[in-house]
């Protein structure tokens, strides 16, 4: 057995050379690595039209030295569109696709391992009649754990060219440019099961497989060891704890003190650019409109990618699935599955990124129910805001001896109250509109591997730019939007006193609204302005006020005296804690969920649920303190 | 419950062996083997376990369970699948049988 030979039925006929391929294959084929190995950084990722299915297409160089454009479609089992994955490979794959051309041939991977169950795939890839080239992937661990196979004899019995490779080790990619530069013919008629069952497709498969000489790899040794540690009955939870600490950990210790110093960064050359402009609209634009909203979208880039580069080692090894397993139980009595767990954990961190690793959720249900619920977790963007209210309006008392402050305590509950909310929310999807009826929880196991730094890299700089340009373009234009509402009516040539501008009106209008919960135009105002980010509504009310709120935090926490009841900040709080003040984060559900829909919906429910539990904290609050 | 399905694919194979023992996927414990008979199951979850292997006649064996004895990991066909009870509850297999194909 060869490994780079590419066995064909027949001569490949000459003709034009293909200009689209798709990639196809079953979930943890490898399909991913070989797509990247091919293309490496000359991607982009999209949706495509009214699904949330991502994908992404990307450009390599054929024999002859033409550019053909690849797509990789999502992992499927058959092609039978039932789930929307599904639908959408075939869809593809029959050029009924808006947007998409119909592919003029089909890279097919494979798990060398798992042949018979892949054959059935094949099967029904094979049947719609496109060029196709079959890669049996994992060539090495094949041999490594004693396995075989012929792929002339598999060849001759699927009429398609096939090929033994391994996208990790690079083995046998170049049958791949062979069979670009050759315009492979279409699959030769055979004997393919065209109907029946599952169960005869598979017989069929067993058949081939005999036929092929086919042997299966024996079971990885590895795999079962460490299993027996990562799902023991006491060391798996365990562990863990402790790769769930370590995760939490990389975020908040790590990522966010990255971003402080971006921040900062970002905040000290805006102030250097603004002194080499003339004062006046232009440099406000430029300093406080674009390099504001860039400093916006930049600062969440050394979270996000901290948390893909820890969560890309997870998945790429295999102990993503098993923490899936560990979490599952604790997770299903909330409605969801052990996968949420890490998503819902980075969410205490930020919104933003957590949301982004909602992409390991294979259930779309689940995955939706958990971006909806994740950011009642309370933020790191809270922090601030609870701390000013807090400090200001609870006097520092002892409960319980030593062991905590009131104040201590009072942002405990605000963490517990997310919490609670998140977990009640998710019920209530779970029980209505996210039922999931009709997928429960069925979680491959992939074998332990090593991750490769190459795969690890592809992942943070495809995170990065989806989250740049997709989402960043929002965020950019909500706070040019902000910018131009604390910016305008113009003042003689000079931006207006915060009280008199846009922004101020819109807080004025909203009173009746916001009265009811003890707020008043000011505190609506820097409602407003927190959408850019939550933690901006201490600026506001301190340029509200006169205020430095760096230098002077205890002027301004006197001054907030003058706003707000301890009722009114204990509704400040509980809104704060429930209501939907992020635009970053709406930016990145639009881009996750692919529209407005749910980031609309979120929206919604949120700003009503902040609504009724501020108004009721506030009345209750009324109620004992005067 | 007009939308399950049943699959049922042993027919003409029952009576093969008189001595096996019937349950479902959950009766099982760790460690332990059985025949696939069929699974009571909507036909698009069904369809799902089938791709993934569980295709009646082929052994399937408990691997290992989570903490609490939930979800537990089987192996069948080569693939080691994750689920939980409420769903593996619902597939039938048959102990002491001999696989009906497959390898």
């Amino acid at each position: 057995m060869s490994c780079h030979e590419v066995a064909r039925p027949r001569d490949a006929a000459s003709g034009s050379s293909f200009r689209t391929i798709a990639v196809v294959g079953p979930p943890n084929s490898g399909k991913t690595t070989l797509f990247n190995r091919l293309t490496r950084l000359r991607q982009k990722v999209g949706n495509f039209p009214g699904v949330t299915v991502e994908h992404h297409t990307g450009h390599m160089r054929d024999g002859n030295g033409g550019e053909v454009a690849l797509i990789d479609l999502p992992g499927v089992y058959s092609l039978s569109p039932k789930s929307e994955d599904e639908k959408v490979a075939v869809d593809v794959l029959t050029g009924n696709m808006p947007g998409t051309p119909r592919p003029d041939a089909i890279l097919l991977v494979l798990n060398s391992a798992n042949l018979h169950s892949h054959l059935v795939l094949a099967a029904r890839v094979i049947a719609l009649g496109i060029p196709t080239l079959v890669l049996l992937n994992m060539a090495d661990e094949l041999r490594k754990q004693g396995g075989q196979v012929d792929v002339l004899p598999l060849a001759r019995q699927l009429g398609t060219p096939v090929a033994l490779v391994s996208a990790t080790t690079g083995e046998g990619m170049v049958a791949v440019h062979n069979f670009l530069a050759s315009a492979a013919a279409s699959p030769e008629p055979v004997e393919l099961p065209v109907m029946g069952s599952t169960r005869g497709y598979r017989e069929w498969a067993v058949r081939v497989g005999a036929n092929a000489r086919y042997r299966r790899p024996a079971a990885p040794v590895w795999t079962a060891r460490l299993d027996a540690i990562f799902l023991h009955r006491v060391w798996g939870p365990v562990i863990f704890a402790l790769v769930v600490i370590s995760v939490f950990q990389t975020i908040f210790a790590l990522g966010q003190p990255l971003s402080s110093l971006l921040q900062r960064y970002l905040d000290t050359t805006g102030a250097q650019l603004g002194r080499h402009l003339p004062a006046g609209m232009f440099q406000s634009l430029l300093v406080n409109g674009v390099w504001k909203g860039t400093g916006s979208v930049l600062v969440f880039l050394p979270q996000i990618l901290l948390l893909f580069l820890v969560i890309g080692i997870l998945e790429d090894s295999g102990y993503l699935s098993r923490a899936a397993v560990i979490a599952d139980r604790t997770m299903s009595r909330v409605g969801l599955n052990g996968k949420s767990f890490i998503p819902l954990l980075s969410a205490y961190a930020c919104a933003v990124p957590a949301i982004m690793a909602t992409r390991t959720i294979e259930s779309k249900r689940d995955r939706i129910a958990t971006i909806l619920v994740a950011p009642f977790m309370t933020c790191s963007a809270r922090l601030p805001v609870y701390t000013m209210v807090i400090a200001a309006f609870i006097p520092d008392h002892r409960l319980f001896g030593v062991f905590l402050g009131s104040r201590a305590a009072a942002m405990l509950g605000l963490y517990v109250l997310g919490f609670l909310m998140a977990v009640i929310t998710a019920r209530l999807l779970k029980s209505t509109i996210l039922k999931s009826k009709d997928a429960p929880f069925i979680l491959e196991m992939p074998p332990y591997r090593w991750p490769t730094p190459s795969s690890l890299g592809l992942r943070l700089v495809d995170r990065g730019k989806a989250f740049l340009y997709r989402a960043g373009t929002v965020i950019m234009l909500i706070s040019l939007l902000l910018w131009a509402a604390t910016n305008f009516p113009m003042h003689h040539g000079q931006p207006p006193q915060v009280k008199d501008s846009v922004v101020a009106k819109v807080g004025h209008a909203i009173e009746p609204a916001i009265r009811p919960l003890g707020f008043d135009w000011k505190i609506g105002v820097g409602l407003l302005t927190s959408i850019a980010a939550r933690e901006v509504i201490i600026a506001t009310l301190g340029t509200l006020h006169g205020v430095d709120p760096e230098s002077h935090a205890s002027d301004l926490q006197a001054a907030l005296h003058h706003e707000l009841t301890p009722a009114g900040a204990a509704a400040l709080l509980i809104f704060f804690a429930f209501a939907m003040q992020c635009m970053s984060t709406l930016a990145v559900v639009r881009r996750e969920t692919n529209g407005w829909k749910w980031p609309a919906l979120q929206f919604g429910y949120m700003t009503v649920v902040a609504w009724v539990a501020a108004f009721a904290a506030y009345n209750t609050v009324s109620h004992f303190v005067h | 419950m007009e939308l399950k399905m049943i699959f049922n694919f042993m027919s003409g194979r029952r009576s093969r062996n008189r001595h096996r023992r019937r349950g479902t996927l959950s009766d099982l414990r760790v460690g332990e083997s059985a025949v696939l008979s069929g699974m009571q199951l909507s036909a698009p979850i069904a369809e799902h376990l089938m791709n993934l292997g569980f295709i009646p006649g082929l052994v399937v064996k408990v691997l290992r369970s989570g903490p609490g004895g939930d979800p537990r990991v089987y192996r069948v066909d080569g693939t080691e699948v994750a689920m939980r009870r409420d769903l593996s509850r619902h597939i039938q297999v048959e102990v002491a049988g001999s696989p009906a194909f497959g390898d």
